[in-house]
């Protein structure tokens, strides 16, 4: 997976309506690859979830985007600018929220809103972004006293106080509890709805599914798979799986259901789920036989994501 | 000039979380008196003799106190901070945004020199009131208010460039401390010096910038000799300091 510098790079460069361009991205730590040639895009106001274990390469990807860490090889455009050699152009155009919460702790949220707006050519009102992130009420409340969830929100409420083209958000709502994670999820609607570029890692499949218009799973500083979150690796286009709790005798002969797991669970893979539930209801009617728990699921997200994991770890270990 | 403008923008955020934090304020200013009053209480009733002139014990520790006021407010403070700064991801956050990294830190040793502006002024008139120590005047108080300002530069300096042999947050303390505790003991901060003290130390003391900002905050609190070439040695010290930290210092924490 050595990066070609051919002419295709140059091709990519200036397209219109691309927020990022990503070609044969390398980086290296010593003799550890972190990333090991990786190409995308990234269009204008979508909202890209890059997901992936933890050492997959996410975050160094995403640091060299922000122009925090330079890279080894590869052509990286980021708004149009190199991250590498032209961070100052770019730094009025980012919003980046890190995975690390610094902040300072006795300063209230609109004096760090005010503070942090000061640095930027054109600042949105501190009014306005306290509103987008849900945090009205909090003001005046000093940084200290604000609970996890509404710090994360204070953060990307300074991410925005710029009004970036661009906003990175780095596992923005990890170690949270979930009605915190809704209040932070809302908050990224907003912005997303304001046309912003946002870029998102995440390790959670319904954050990503929730947000995200695509996603790119990466893994072992390779890209597996990219897509929307519902057709990702085909997932839209998969096998159904329809399963039930056996209570009394045998499954319908003629259906491919498996032999009954350890909790008395049997499973039938199918493609077309309609033919074989009308099936199975009608059998049951017939013969008084109760479908304890039945449910019918496509491959979550999650499912997919698993397998595109695993596949990619069987592969490294049989290279 | 932004630049100029943000920094000023800068000292007055830190001066307003400064004082919002009043244990840590109250206790900056504390320290230096406490052991103002515990040293002179314990070895306060001699007389110290400083060339050919004697000093009273009492007035050579309001010197020598102001002396470690500063740079415990300079060296130890900014390289505490910073080194939280950098672990919490506060120093990489403003390194992703326009602040230009000159306006971050002028505004922390510019807030750090008026800490230690006001420190060693309640020093001395705490030292005036209690022990009769001097308050300079006319040309004196402006020969001492260099010594203190080129002084607590200094100190932020190497503050600054301490933080680059600190692993983290945790480290910084002991490490700050086993950096600057000898020097103050070698330098005649805690115990001063008399005519059975070894060359080494003298030697130890003529090279460190201690005893030498010591000397010129001695000379308007107690009205001993100033020497310009004190001034001097603090502020290669300074300068030494700042070339390291603009090679060494880190936005982000070392992992």
């Amino acid at each position: 997976m050595v990066a070609t510098v051919g002419p295709e790079i140059a091709a990519v460069e200036t397209q219109a309506g691309q927020a990022i361009s990503v070609r044969g991205l390398r980086k290296a730590y010593g003799a550890v690859e972190a990333v090991r040639g990786v190409d995308f895009d990234i269009a204008t106001g979508e909202v890209l979830a890059l997901l992936g274990p933890n050492g997959a390469g996410k975050t160094t990807t995403v640091e060299i985007l922000e122009g925090y860490r330079p890279r080894d090889g590869g052509e990286v455009r980021v708004l149009g600018c190199d991250p590498g050699s032209e961070r100052a152009r770019l730094k009025p155009r980012l919003g980046i929220v890190l995975q690390s919460t610094g902040v300072e702790p006795y300063l209230t949220v609109a004096e760090t809103l005010r503070m942090y707006a000061s640095f930027y050519p054109r600042p949105r009102s501190v009014d306005e972004v306290v509103e987008l992130v849900g945090l009205p009420r909090k003001r005046d409340e000093r940084v200290v006293r604000l609970s996890g969830g509404q710090q994360r929100r204070l953060e990307l409420a300074i991410a925005l106080v710029g009004d970036p083209d661009l906003l990175f958000l780095d596992e923005p709502t990890t170690g949270f509890d979930p009605s915190a994670r809704r209040e932070t999820w809302e908050a990224i609607k907003n912005l997303a709805s304001l046309g912003k570029t946002i870029v998102l890692t995440t390790h959670f499949m319904d954050e990503a599914q929730y947000l995200a218009d695509r996603v790119i799973v990466i893994a072992a500083g390779l890209v597996l798979a990219e897509g929307a979150p519902s057709t990702l690796a085909f997932r839209d286009r998969a096998r159904a799986r329809i399963r039930y709790r056996l209570t009394d005798g045998m499954p319908p002969a003629h259906l491919p259901f498996s032999a009954p797991d350890a909790a008395g669970f049997v499973e039938a893979s199918v493609d077309d789920p309609v033919v074989v539930l009308n099936e199975l209801t009608g059998w049951a009617l017939d013969r008084h036989v109760a479908l304890e728990g039945l449910e019918v699921a496509r491959p979550s997200l999650e499912d997919v994501y698993l397998a595109l994991i695993d596949g990619a770890d069987a592969g490294s270990d049989g290279a | 000039m932004r630049a100029l403008e943000l920094t000023l923008d800068q000292v007055w955020y830190v001066n307003k979380a400064y004082w919002r934090n009043p244990a840590r304020a109250f206790f900056t200013f504390a320290f230096p008196l406490m052991f103002l009053i515990i040293f002179t209480s314990l070895l306060g009733t001699g007389t110290v003799h400083i060339g050919s002139i004697a000093v009273k014990q009492s007035t050579y520790y309001v010197a020598a106190m102001a002396s470690f006021g500063v740079i415990t407010a300079c060296f130890n403070n900014i390289a505490l901070a910073m080194t939280y700064g950098r672990d919490s991801g506060l120093l990489k956050r403003l390194d992703g945004t326009p602040l230009p990294s000159v306006s971050f830190i002028v505004s922390r040793v510019v807030h750090a020199l008026l800490i230690a502006v006001l420190l060693v002024t309640l020093t001395a008139a705490f030292g005036h009131v209690a022990y009769g120590s001097s308050i300079p005047h006319g040309a004196m108080l402006l020969r001492f208010l260099v010594m203190l300002v080129v002084g607590a530069s200094a100190f932020c300096s190497l503050g600054l460039a301490i933080t680059a042999v600190i692993p983290n947050a945790d480290a910084a303390a002991p490490i700050v401390n086993f950096a600057i505790m000898p020097v103050l003991f070698l330098s005649g901060i805690f115990v001063a010096f008399g005519n059975s003290t070894p060359a080494w130390v003298l030697w130890v003391a003529r090279i460190f910038p201690v005893r030498h900002f010591a000397l010129g905050m001695q000379a308007g609190l107690v009205g001993t000799p100033f020497h310009w070439t004190d001034v001097a040695v603090v502020a290669v010290w300074g300068i030494a300091g700042l070339l390291l930290a603009t090679r060494f210092f880190s936005w982000e924490p070392r992992r």
